[in-house]
């Protein structure tokens, strides 16, 4: 199968389903060419599409997600781009109590088919207002899907599905992984929200990751091997829905569990899919529930500062070597 | 009458008193400026534009991390907090470099800082609230001309007369933050001084397409007190419009927007390519208006500043910039040593919780000693 690059197949998934649908158009800053956005994923629509549906705008991230909430309800299938997760802040009354609401509180008449793409995590010594991973704030609101696409092929199968479907969806990309390259069919397809993916089977430990961390748990089951620990990584993809399934039926497996990702430890996504193991496996769990996150402070800006508050394979590596090993 | 005219103030002036050559173009309005003072703005404006291509080598080594250069906006800034006392205060974006320096930030304490090391702002020149009364800059767009609202409640509460100024770009303009904070400022009657810095692109976005507005300033009729355009590259009218601008904040009346209409002649932030998205030719064109030969030009009319007073001051701040770099790049080489220090500063005092997280990362770094050993 070719392989593409995580951006490109973001970019193709955008482009397919604008030329499928002309309901889908795209907001955001900075998006339309020569620039083609922050991270260059948009590069490329504008002169295919024109900057009617490649739509730049002002700066303003309120602006454009409340529009595009107005835009959705209309039947239009708007994806705004916020550039980077940590400025969501700024419109986040629209994300939290608009677009998540909007279908409840209507009683089922609008409905807001509109995405949200924004990419989070450290790894380019962006500092502390450009490299947060906030995820479990969108997870805690009723009404917003949340994707967190950590291949070239599930960011393309998953987009797709993300545009079509009726609901407001955070879609949730990482710095560092818009270079990374993987097989990614030239035939159509869509991958289904819910759905976890066991990313490497193993009988010792499960490792659940998301986005980046799933590479780093990886490279971790690989450096494991050698030693005769046998890893099974998990990426559930979508944090809501979450495929909690996939994730006890591995944990019943290895009866060990370290779940990983980059936000900080206290409050992440993390420990909600600790909880569910918790109240679903508990009988089969045989030693702690392991977590490696980051920890409590902002991502340092100077680069080996910041590289200490990242998760690499070595740190995924040595939980669950201690795990096993029956040290914890 | 069913249907009438609501007569609403409407009117933004331009003022310049420079021409493209440092000519006056209008004696009445120029400012009485001691020669002093005029020599130690163009001591701080030739200090920023230097250290500014210092910094970008400096980037370019990979020796400090990112920055928004601040080349060909020196005067749109020097002019604005020129007019200040000491004791005002100034709420900066991310590009403010040459104003911070004119209000005691040293050159050591940016390098920190861009190095990735907030211990930057722990240097003299940095004190809050007793010393210089800068506040740190503000990454996320156009947030903090509502801190400069706030700031200016609380000394009007207090019955001080000090004045605040935050700088923003032509793109804030279009945050909600920005309106809310323009609002309050007319509401309240602040003494706050709004200044845009309309370098005409915000990033790959040029003016024209961030708001419809023919001016920039006309956004203050709006809510209620005066807007005004300045040519940004005339230090001589962006410092009239500022003191026109403290003089009314003080006397208590109110806010007043002064655009500076400028241009960003060097990338948006040392990660960007702006031969990507404009034209060389309209570079050019704000090349031949930039402030530094203005000023200069100026100067050398009135006999205050010669070509050899020029040399010389280069010369100084060279090595002014050299000895800074120095000192900062010795103290980065210890402070890369204290890792744990990414934990200072998060509350008053750390809680358990963080302890704990600090000393897990003692051990792994003490471990790693020993393997080293
Ligand atoms: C809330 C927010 N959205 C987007 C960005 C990304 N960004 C950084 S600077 C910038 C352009 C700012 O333009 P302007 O206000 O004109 O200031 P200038 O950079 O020209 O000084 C953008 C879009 C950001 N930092 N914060
Ligand atoms: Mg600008």
């Amino acid at each position: 199968m070719r392989e593409i690059t995580y951006r490109e197949a973001l970019r193709e998934a955008l482009r397919e389903e604008m030329e499928r649908d002309e309901t889908v158009f795209l907001m955001g800053e900075d998006i339309a060419d020569p620039f083609g956005s922050a991270y260059k994923v948009t590069l490329g629509l504008s002169p295919q599409f024109g900057t009617e549906r490649v739509r730049q705008t002002p700066i303003s991230e309120q602006g454009f997600v409340g529009a595009g909430v107005g835009a959705a309800v209309t039947g239009m299938r708007p994806v705004v781009e916020i550039m980077y997760i940590d400025f969501a802040t700024m419109a986040m009354d629209q994300i939290a109590n608009q677009a998540a609401k909007l279908r409840y509180m209507s009683g089922g008449q609008a409905k807001v088919p509109l995405v949200i793409r924004t990419q989070g995590g450290p790894g380019r010594s962006s500092a502390a207002q450009h490299a947060q991973s906030l995820e479990a704030w969108f997870a805690h609101i009723p009404g917003l899907l949340v994707a967190m696409p950590s291949t070239p092929y599930d960011a393309k199968g998953l987009l797709k599905t993300a545009i079509r479907l009726d609901d407001p969806v955070v879609f949730i990309e990482q710095k560092l992984l818009y270079n990374t390259e993987g097989p990614v069919p030239e035939e159509e397809y869509t991958l289904p929200f819910g759905e976890a993916d066991v990313k490497r089977e193993g009988s010792d430990c499960t490792v659940v990751a998301t986005s980046m961390t799933v590479l780093k748990a990886l490279k971790a089951a690989d450096i494991l091997e050698r030693e005769g620990i046998s890893v099974e990584v998990v990426d559930p993809r979508t944090l809501f829905p979450l495929d909690i399934e996939t994730i006890t039926a591995s944990v019943c497996k290895t009866s060990r569990v370290v779940v990983t990702h980059e936000a900080v430890e206290r409050c992440g996504f993390g420990a909600e899919i600790v909880a569910q193991i918790a109240q679903t496996a508990f009988g089969y769990i045989d030693a702690p529930i392991q977590r490696v996150c980051a920890p409590s402070v902002p991502p340092p800006f100077a680069q080996h500062m910041e590289a200490f508050t990242m998760i690499d394979e070595h740190k995924i590596a040595d939980r669950v070597r201690r795990l096993v090993t029956g040290e914890l | 009458m069913p249907r009438e005219v609501v007569d609403i103030p409407c009117q933004v002036d331009y003022l310049s008193i420079l021409d493209e050559d440092g000519q006056v173009i209008d004696a009445d309005l120029e400012p009485d400026i001691p020669d002093g003072r005029l020599l130690q703005l163009h001591r701080t404006m030739l200090l920023a534009r230097r250290f500014d291509e210092r910094m970008l080598q400096l980037q370019r080594q990979g020796r400090i991390g990112t920055f928004a250069p601040v080349r060909g906006q020196e005067a749109a800034q020097l002019g604005i907090v020129a007019a200040l006392r000491d004791s005002d205060w100034m709420v900066p974006s991310f590009r403010e470099q040459a104003a911070s320096l004119w209000r005691g930030q040293s050159l050591e304490s940016f390098l920190l800082v861009y190095g990735g090391f907030y211990q930057g702002n722990e240097l003299p020149g940095n004190e809050l609230p007793e010393g210089t009364r800068n506040l740190p800059v503000a990454v996320p767009v156009g947030t903090q001309p509502l801190h400069a609202v706030g700031l200016s409640y609380a000394i009007k509460y207090r019955g001080q007369d000090d004045v605040v100024v935050t700088f923003f770009g032509d793109g804030a303009t279009s945050e909600g933050d920005f309106h809310e904070a323009m609002n309050f400022a007319g509401v309240f009657q602040t003494p706050t001084i709004f200044v845009c810095q309309n370098n005409q692109w915000a990033i790959s976005v040029p003016r024209s397409r961030q708001t419809n507005s023919e001016t920039l300033a006309q956004k203050a009729l709006a809510y209620g007190f005066p807007g005004r355009q300045v040519d940004g590259n005339d230090i001589l009218a962006v410092y009239v419009a500022a003191e026109e601008a403290a003089e009314r904040a003080r006397s208590g009346d109110g806010p007043t927007m002064i655009e500076c209409v400028t241009y960003r002649l060097s990338m948006h932030t040392t990660a960007d390519d702006p031969s990507r998205y404009r034209e060389e030719e309209e570079v050019e064109e704000w090349r031949r208006r930039e402030p530094l030969p203005r000023f200069q030009a100026y100067l050398k009319q009135r006999d205050l500043l010669s070509d050899s007073d020029i040399e010389e001051t280069e010369e100084e701040i060279q090595g002014e910039i050299q000895d800074a770099i120095d000192r900062a790049e010795e103290r980065m080489e210890k402070l890369a040593n204290e890792e744990l220090s990414m934990f200072d500063h998060m509350y008053a005092e750390m809680p358990p919780y963080l302890r704990e997280q600090r000393d897990e990362l003692a051990r792994e770094l003490a471990g790693q000693e020993g393997n080293d050993a």
